[in-house]
C-alpha cells in the first residue's frame, strides 16, 4: 500500500469496473468490509503522513506553487530545500508539498513548516540552509523571515497569528495551501468526496436539490442567484440528456480567486459538479476554463484522470448506477464568454455571442439540452453544504446572503491577496483590518468592485455590509470579488475610461447598445481626460449610461455603464475638475498635467537633465533647474529620479 | 507555407502532425475551437490554408472558421515573434503604473501593441488580466510571470529572452 487509495489487502475488491459503495468512507477511516488491525495501522499511519500529529519528529514543508509565489521563484526553492535536506541527511524526516495558492501573494514566496504552523515570507534561495539548519535541526525559528504586523512591528510566528489571516473563515479555501492539488488522496484524507458520497448513496437527486435550496448559497458568479431554485429547474426540466457545466472563464481584471480554487483545491470544484449531475440529471460535464490559466487546466486534467483512475468518476460511481464524466473546454480569449449562453455556444464551437433569454439555459442550454451552469466558487461550496448541512451553511452570512465570500484584494493596499469572509463583513474590516490599508500612508478613496460591472464606493459607505443586496443598493455589485482598492493618485475619470476601453473591445457587436453605446460613452470619458470635456458631457453619460443598461441584449452591456455611474454619484467634483478647471486632481491624466521643479528645493544636481528622454529640462549646474512644457511628454522620469523631492506635478 | 524559425522541426513533420489533428477531430462535435488552438500550437499562427483545410475537415463554411478565428483574441492570422511579451492591462496593473510599463517595453522594442519585431524575436501584446494581481504590475514573457515591475525592470526582464 503506497498511497490511501490502494488496496490494503487482497479482501479490499474496489475497482472501476467493480466499485465498492464504502471506497470513500474506507479510505479515511477503513478497513470497513473486514476487521484487520494491521490494514487499519496502515491507513492511520497514511494519513499521519498527510496530517502530522502533535508531538512527531517529522516536518511537512509547504511552499506555495500559486502563480503569484510561482513568478516570485518559489519552484527554485523546492529544488534548493531538497539539496539542503540531502546534505543533512534529513529526506526521511522531512517531507516537501508544493500546494496551490496561500492567498497571501504580496509576502510570496511563502513556505509554511508543519505541524509547527511557522510561516515564513518572501524567502529567497540563499535563506534555505538557514532555515534547515536553524529550524529543522536546531529547532529554532528563523526569526528575520517571520511576517512583521504592520500595525505593532511584532513577529507573527504562525500563520494564525498573522492579522490577514486571522479574522478570515475559510470555508472554500481550507485546502489551498494546505494540500497537494495534484494528488488526491490528499483531498479524501481531508474528508474530500464525503458529500459527494453522502449525496449519491444516501439521499435522492431532489432531496439534494433541497438541501442546496435550505443552505441559501447563491450564486458566486456576480448575479446571485440562488442556486438551490437553478438546480431544481434543470430536475424538473424535460430531456434525458442533461449537461451540468462549470463556468471558469475568469475574465474580469482584478479577479483570481476562481483561479486559485482550481490551482489550489481542483477536487473541490469536480466534486460539486459531480453532486450537482446527480441532483440534476445530468450525466456529462464541462469545464469552460481560460486560456491564459494554463496551470489551472493542468491540475484540472490530472484531478479528472486521478479521479477517473479511482472510479470517482465515471460508469457506475460507487457502485450507485449513476454515471458522470467530465470534459474540459479551454476558452480562446473573450471576456463576452463568461455571459452563460456565450459560454455556451463557444463550446459547441461558434463564436462566443449571447442570445436573447429565455429560453434560459435550464431549458435550452447547451446542444439545445437542459443544462445547469455555475461558477467555480459556487461549485466549491456545495461539498461542504452536502458534508455540514444546508441549515449549517445557512448559519454563515447574512440573513438574504448565505455563506462566505473570497475577494481577491488587490491596487493601493498594503496586504493583497485572496481573502475569504463571511457574507456581511464590512469594507473597513476587509480593507482596513485584513488588508492593513493604504500602502505608503497614503488616503484612500475608492474601492472598486465587482470588476468592470461593479462600481466604486467612497469612503463614507466604508462601513457598508459585503452582501449581494447593499452591494446594489449602492450601485455597484458583486460581481465575481475583485476588490481593487484606490487612494487619492487614482484619478476616477481614468478609471472609469479605463473600464470602458476594456468593455468597448470586448463588446461582442451583436447588440446596437452596447456596440455602439460602448463607442460613444469611451469618446466622451477620452475627451474629458484630455481636457476638452464639455459641460454637457455629464448629462449625455448619464443618459447614455441609463439607455444601455436598460437595452442591452446580455449582462456585459447591461452592467458596462455602472463604471461611469457611480464614479458620476460619488465624485462628480473629480469629473467637473476635468472639464470645468481643466485639471486633474489625483494628478493622472496627462493632458491635464504640468511638471515643475520647486526652485527652493532644486539643488541643480542636474539628474534630471540627464534623464529626461525629451531634453526638456535646463539648468546651470547648482542652480534651480526648469522644465520646457512644451517640450516635456510627461513620462515622469524626472519625478522618479529626484532625490530632493523638488519636482512636482500641477 | 511559411517557415518558422524554431528549429525544432521541419514543414514536412508539422504537416503530417496536422493530418493527425484532423483526423483526431473528425466527427467531433463543436470541436472547431479546439482544432484552431492546437493547429494554432503547430504553425505558430493561423495560415489562410490551414484553415481551409480545417474547414474542409469539419465540414464547416470558411466563412465560419474565419469568423471565429477572428472573434477570439487567442487566435493570430499572422506569424509572431519567437518570445511572445503579454503585458497585464487588469485594474490592479492599471492603479499601479502598468500603462509606463507598457510604454517604455513598447519604445524600447520599437513596435507598437500587437506588432512583431523586425527581426521576429518579439511580439507584444496586451491581456486584459492575468490573475497575478498580488503582484502588480505584471507581465507573461511566454510561460513566465514576471511581477512588481518598473518600466525599467521589464525592459531589463524583456532582454533575458533570446
Amino acid at each position: 500500500m503506497q498511497t490511501l487509495l490502494d488496496k490494503c489487502c487482497d479482501k479490499c475488491t474496489h475497482e472501476p469496473k467493480n466499485p465498492c459503495r464504502d471506497f470513500i468512507k474506507c479510505r479515511k477511516e477503513g478497513p470497513i468490509c473486514h476487521d484487520d488491525e494491521s490494514c487499519r495501522q496502515k491507513r492511520k499511519d497514511i494519513i499521519n503522513g498527510i496530517h502530522l500529529p502533535e508531538g512527531t519528529d517529522k516536518k511537512n514543508i509547504l511552499i506555495c506553487a500559486g502563480t503569484g509565489c510561482t513568478s516570485s521563484g518559489s519552484r527554485k526553492l523546492v529544488d534548493v530545500l531538497k539539496e539542503e535536506l540531502q546534505k543533512h541527511n534529513l529526506q526521511d524526516k522531512v517531507k516537501i508539498t508544493m500546494t496551490g495558492c496561500h492567498g497571501f501573494c504580496e509576502q510570496g514566496p511563502l513556505m509554511i513548516v508543519e505541524p509547527d504552523k511557522t510561516f515564513y515570507v518572501r524567502v529567497q534561495d540563499s535563506d534555505v540552509p538557514e532555515i534547515v539548519e536553524q529550524n529543522l535541526i536546531a529547532g529554532q525559528v528563523v526569526e528575520r523571515l517571520l511576517y512583521k504586523d504592520l500595525a505593532t512591528g511584532e513577529s507573527c510566528k504562525t500563520y494564525e497569528t498573522v492579522p490577514f489571516y486571522a479574522r478570515q473563515q475559510r470555508l472554500v479555501l481550507h485546502n489551498c495551501g494546505h494540500i497537494n492539488p495534484e494528488e488526491v488522496a490528499e483531498y479524501i484524507a481531508n474528508d474530500g468526496y464525503t458529500g459527494f458520497a453522502r449525496a449519491l448513496l444516501n439521499m435522492t437527486p431532489e432531496e439534494v436539490v433541497d438541501e442546496v435550496k435550505k443552505s441559501g448559497l447563491r450564486g458566486r458568479g456576480g448575479a446571485g442567484f440562488p442556486t438551490g431554485m437553478k438546480w431544481g429547474f434543470v430536475r424538473q426540466a424535460e430531456g434525458d440528456k442533461k449537461y451540468a457545466v462549470c463556468n471558469a472563464d475568469e475574465g474580469d481584471p482584478g479577479a483570481f480567486m476562481d483561479r486559485s480554487v482550481l490551482e489550489g483545491d481542483p477536487h473541490a470544484v469536480l466534486e460539486g459538479m459531480m453532486i450537482c449531475g446527480y441532483a440534476v440529471g445530468a450525466d456529462e460535464g464541462y469545464i469552460y476554463v481560460r486560456a491564459e490559466y494554463p496551470l489551472a487546466i493542468e491540475r484540472l486534467k490530472i484531478a479528472i484522470a486521478q479521479a477517473e483512475q479511482y472510479g470517482i468518476l465515471g460508469d457506475n460511481i460507487l457502485g450507485s448506477g449513476f454515471n458522470f464524466h467530465l470534459k474540459i473546454k479551454a476558452g480562446a480569449g473573450a471576456f463576452v464568454c463568461g455571459e452563460e449562453t456565450a459560454l455556451l455556444t463557444s463550446i459547441e464551437g461558434n463564436r462566443g455571442m449571447p442570445r436573447v433569454r429565455p429560453p434560459f439555459p435550464a431549458q435550452s442550454g447547451l446542444w439545445g439540452k437542459p443544462t445547469n451552469l455555475n461558477n467555480v466558487e459556487t461549485y466549491a461550496n456545495v461539498p461542504h453544504i452536502l458534508r455540514q448541512g444546508g441549515d449549517w451553511y445557512a448559519t454563515l452570512g447574512t440573513e438574504k446572503s448565505k455563506g462566505t465570500k473570497i475577494f481577491a484584494l488587490t491596487g493601493k493596499v498594503n496586504n493583497t491577496g485572496l481573502v475569504e469572509v463571511p457574507m456581511g463583513m464590512s469594507l473597513r474590516d476587509i480593507i482596513f483590518t485584513i488588508g492593513g490599508g493604504i500602502q505608503d500612508g497614503k488616503k484612500y478613496k475608492a474601492v472598486q468592485i465587482g470588476g468592470p460591472s461593479g462600481g466604486c464606493i467612497p469612503e463614507e459607505n466604508l462601513d457598508l455590509p459585503v452582501d449581494y443586496d447593499s452591494l446594489t443598493a449602492a450601485g455597484a455589485m458583486m460581481g465575481s470579488g475583485g476588490l481593487v482598492v484606490m487612494d487619492e493618485t487614482t484619478c476616477m475619470v481614468d478609471v472609469a475610461r479605463f473600464f470602458l476601453t476594456f468593455t468597448q473591445s470586448e463588446s461582442c457587436g451583436k447588440c446596437t447598445p452596447c456596440r455602439e453605446g460602448t463607442k460613444r460613452m469611451l469618446e466622451i470619458l477620452t475627451r474629458i481626460c484630455d481636457g476638452e470635456g464639455r459641460m454637457e458631457d455629464i448629462d449625455t453619460l448619464e443618459r447614455l449610461g441609463r439607455v444601455v443598461k436598460n437595452t442591452a441584449l446580455c449582462g456585459l452591456g447591461q452592467t458596462c455603464p455602472n463604471p461611469i455611474l457611480s464614479t458620476l454619484r460619488y465624485f462628480k467634483n473629480e469629473y467637473l475638475a476635468h472639464i470645468q478647471d481643466k485639471r486633474c486632481p489625483a494628478g493622472v491624466c496627462p493632458n491635464l498635467l504640468t511638471y515643475v521643479i520647486d526652485p527652493e528645493k532644486c539643488k541643480g544636481c542636474g539628474k534630471c537633465a540627464k534623464g529626461c528622454p525629451a531634453g526638456a529640462i535646463t539648468g546651470e549646474k547648482k542652480q534651480p533647474h526648469t522644465i520646457d512644457t512644451t517640450k516635456c511628454i510627461k513620462c515622469g522620469a524626472c519625478i522618479l529620479g529626484c532625490k530632493f523631492e523638488a519636482i512636482y506635478k500641477a | 507555407m511559411a517557415s518558422c524559425n524554431c528549429g525544432h522541426q521541419n514543414d514536412d513533420e508539422k504537416q503530417k502532425e496536422f493530418g493527425d489533428l484532423l483526423a483526431k477531430y473528425k466527427g467531433v462535435k463543436g470541436a472547431l475551437i479546439p482544432v484552431l488552438q492546437e493547429a494554432q500550437e503547430i504553425f505558430g499562427y493561423l495560415p489562410a490554408e490551414t484553415m481551409k483545410q480545417i474547414s474542409q475537415s469539419q465540414g464547416i463554411p470558411f466563412s465560419k472558421t474565419f469568423g471565429v478565428a477572428t472573434f477570439y483574441s487567442q487566435f493570430h492570422l499572422k506569424p509572431r515573434g519567437r518570445n511572445i511579451i503579454r503585458m497585464c492591462q487588469g485594474t490592479a496593473c492599471h492603479v499601479r503604473g502598468a500603462a509606463k510599463v507598457f510604454d517604455a517595453v513598447s519604445t524600447n522594442l520599437g513596435v507598437a501593441k500587437n506588432e512583431t519585431t523586425e527581426d521576429r524575436r518579439y511580439t507584444l501584446e496586451t491581456v486584459a488580466c492575468l490573475g497575478a494581481c498580488g503582484l502588480a504590475p505584471v507581465m507573461m514573457v511566454n510561460s513566465d510571470t514576471h511581477g512588481r515591475l518598473s518600466p525599467d525592470s521589464a525592459v531589463k526582464m524583456v532582454k533575458n529572452y533570446e
